[in-house]
């Protein structure tokens, strides 16, 4: 079943003129980058599998892997993690019923999208360092 | 089921342009959705200019002056003026509340008016509630009892009393659920936060016995469990009140009564 039975009444405007709100926002950022990470962990399979498989493949997977391209995504994919892990653990937090109160909320949303940002340019650098 | 897009009949065109007030100097100008049932044509959005001189300082004063001096077939529900009957809830400048408690001043440029989103359209900014009331209905919405009755009334501590504020204030508005993006995609099922705080309303009434049969039919994939903290809810409640804390609180005790 699709929706509840309209005849042939109009469906009012909704995801075209509803202001977006950080909790909203923020929501559905959590299922993107949920289902992103899902491709960017396809890719890093394909990279233990190409280095099981032998030289050739390995080196044809690192080539696409370690390209700008690939970069970037590990990249994305990178912040991805970080995002949804923060976001995740909003939801414990949630889930225990703490941090409800909507103001609370709205900074444990601020939290998770500059957290996430920090996060990811401090594991960069730590990769480049090390 | 998620449809980004809104279905061919829904289309929003783009509609009239009435004329300005003359000899005003203040002029705000409303851009206002309307749906005439008569006519078989998509919803357009009717420009409106009113004359904030003449007018008082509330969306409602602003809807009512331009049904009585510029189109009297502009159609919307109202009866209070004062926040408390929840009829006049609309998707004012992108979010939903009540017309008769957003002042004018609130909102910066032209006045944006639709009904409440994901919504039947009735006629311009009515939409058809009846779904909502049903879901509403479905959560017993009353003092269930088993025990004898008592021969005065059912008695009640002040700290048990305490636990009904933030629940009992709501006014069925339907603003919180029209912005709920899981209950945009799933309102057939899922209960939607305005019925789900009227449940726990009555879930931790410490006179209500029957909690366990209320948690039981809510026990299901779509009921309860499609609330993912999206928060709206509690962002565009007019009255203040939190659903989306009341949510979670059914969902906590669904997990505290199995473990």
């Amino acid at each position: 079943m699709a929706d509840i039975e309209r005849g042939n009444r109009p469906l009012s405007p909704h995801l075209q003129i509803y202001r977006p709100q950080i909790t909203s926002v923020t929501s559905i950022f959590t299922r993107v980058t949920g289902n992103a990470l899902i491709v960017g962990a396809v890719l890093i399979v394909w990279w233990l599998i190409a280095a099981g498989a032998g030289p050739e493949a390995f080196a044809r997977a690192d080539w696409v892997l370690t390209s700008w391209l690939g970069n970037l995504v590990m990249f994305g994919s990178l912040w991805a993690l970080w995002y949804h892990t923060l976001a995740g653990i909003r939801h414990v937090i949630w889930d225990n019923g703490y941090g409800l109160e909507l103001e609370t909320a709205e900074k444990l949303g601020w939290i998770v999208i500059f957290g996430s940002g920090v996060l990811t340019v401090l594991t960069v650098l730590t990769l480049w360092i090390f | 089921m998620v449809e980004l897009t809104l279905p061919k009949n829904s289309v929003v065109k783009t509609g009239k342009t009435w004329p300005k007030p003359q000899g005003a100097t203040n002029i705000r100008t409303f851009r206002i959705y309307r749906w005439d049932p008569d006519t078989g044509e998509n919803p357009r959005v009717d420009t409106y200019f009113v004359d904030l001189d003449t007018c008082g300082p509330m969306i409602l004063d602003a809807l009512i002056k331009i049904k009585n001096e510029i189109d009297p077939t502009l159609t919307f529900r109202r009866s209070c003026r004062e926040g408390i009957c929840g009829s006049c809830a609309m998707n004012i400048d992108g979010v939903n509340t009540l017309a008769c408690t957003r002042g004018m001043d609130e909102i910066k440029g032209d006045v944006k008016i639709y009904p409440l989103p994901h919504m039947p359209v009735v006629k311009d900014l009515v939409p058809d509630l009846t779904h909502f009331y049903a879901q509403h209905a479905s959560v017993m919405p009353w003092l269930e009892t088993k025990s004898n009755t008592p021969a005065k009334e059912w008695r009640q501590s002040i700290e048990d009393r305490k636990k009904l504020d933030g629940l009992y204030e709501c006014i069925m508005c339907a603003s919180c659920s029209t912005s709920c993006p899981s209950y945009w995609w799933n309102g057939d099922k899922y209960l939607g936060p305005a019925a789900l705080l009227h449940a726990y309303r009555w879930i931790i009434d410490s006179r209500d016995e029957a909690t366990g049969e209320r948690l039981d039919s809510l026990e299901d994939p779509f009921k309860l469990y499609r609330c993912h903290t999206i928060m709206n809810c509690t962002k565009t409640c007019p009255k203040g009140l939190n659903p989306a804390k009341a949510i979670a609180s059914i969902k906590k005790m669904m997990v505290e009564r199995t473990v």
